[in-house]
C-alpha cells in the first residue's frame, strides 16, 4: 500500500520535472523559461520529497525532518532566486518576446536607470 | 520484480533525460540569464536525483548531501543575479 503511493508521487515528481525541463527548451523567452523552470520543477521535487519521506516513515527508517527542511527551503527560494534573476535580465537590458502583452516595468527601469545615473 | 524499484528507475531516466535538457540550455542559451537559470535547474534536478537515489538505497545518509546542495544553488543564483546586475558583488557604498 505504502508502495504504491510512494511510486505514485516519484512519477509524478518525475513527470513535472520532466514537463519543466521541455518549457525550459520551447518557450521563447527567458522570462517565460524562468517561469517554466521555477514553478513547475519546484512542484516535482516536492513531490518527489513528499513520497520519499512516507516512504521512509513507513520502513522503519524514521521520520526525516531534513527532507521536510528542504521541501520548506526549496519552496521558500525558488521564487525569491527566479524573481532576482529575472529582475536582472531585465536591468541587463535583455529585450522580452516580441509577442508579449505587457510590459509593466518600463516606466520604473527608466526611473532607476536615471537615478543610478544620477549618483 | 517490486513495483517500487521500477518506478523509482523510470524517474531516475526521466530526470536524467530533464538534465540533459537543462544542459543544452546551458550549451546554446542565447544571453547569461538563460545559463544561470539552467543552471539552477540543475541544481535542483540534482536534488531529486539524490533523493531518488536514498530512496532506491533505502538510507537516510544522502539528505544532509540534499540541504548543501539547496542552499548552494540559491547562493549561487542570487550571486549572478547582483553581479548582472550591478557589475558588481558586494555594494561598497549602500546609500
Amino acid at each position: 500500500m505504502i508502495e504504491t503511493v510512494t511510486s505514485i508521487f516519484l512519477m509524478l515528481g518525475a513527470l513535472f520535472i520532466l514537463a519543466g525541463s521541455i518549457g525550459l527548451i520551447r518557450l521563447p523567452d527567458v522570462y517565460c523559461r524562468s517561469h517554466a523552470a521555477t514553478k513547475s520543477i519546484t512542484l516535482g521535487v516536492t513531490s518527489i520529497m513528499i513520497g520519499s519521506l512516507f516512504y521512509f516513515a513507513a520502513h522503519g527508517l524514521g521520520f526525516s525532518g531534513k527532507n521536510l527542511l528542504t521541501i520548506v527551503f526549496v519552496m521558500l527560494t525558488a521564487p525569491v532566486g527566479a524573481h532576482m534573476i529575472a529582475r536582472a535580465a531585465y536591468h541587463f537590458g535583455i529585450s522580452i518576446w516580441e509577442g508579449s502583452v505587457k510590459d509593466e516595468l518600463k516606466s520604473e527601469c527608466k526611473y532607476i536607470k536615471a537615478t543610478s545615473a544620477e549618483e | 520484480m517490486d513495483l517500487l524499484i521500477i518506478a523509482v528507475d523510470i524517474a531516475l531516466v526521466i530526470v536524467a533525460i530533464s538534465v540533459a535538457f537543462c544542459f543544452y540550455r546551458v550549451a546554446v542559451g542565447p544571453t547569461i540569464p538563460d545559463k544561470v537559470i539552467a543552471l539552477d535547474t540543475i541544481a535542483v534536478n540534482t536534488i531529486a536525483i539524490i533523493t531518488l537515489y536514498s530512496v532506491k538505497q533505502k538510507t537516510l545518509l544522502f539528505l544532509d548531501a540534499v540541504l548543501v546542495i539547496a542552499i548552494l544553488g540559491f547562493l549561487a543564483t542570487v550571486v549572478m543575479a547582483k553581479y548582472l546586475q550591478r557589475g558588481d558583488i558586494v555594494d561598497r557604498d549602500s546609500n
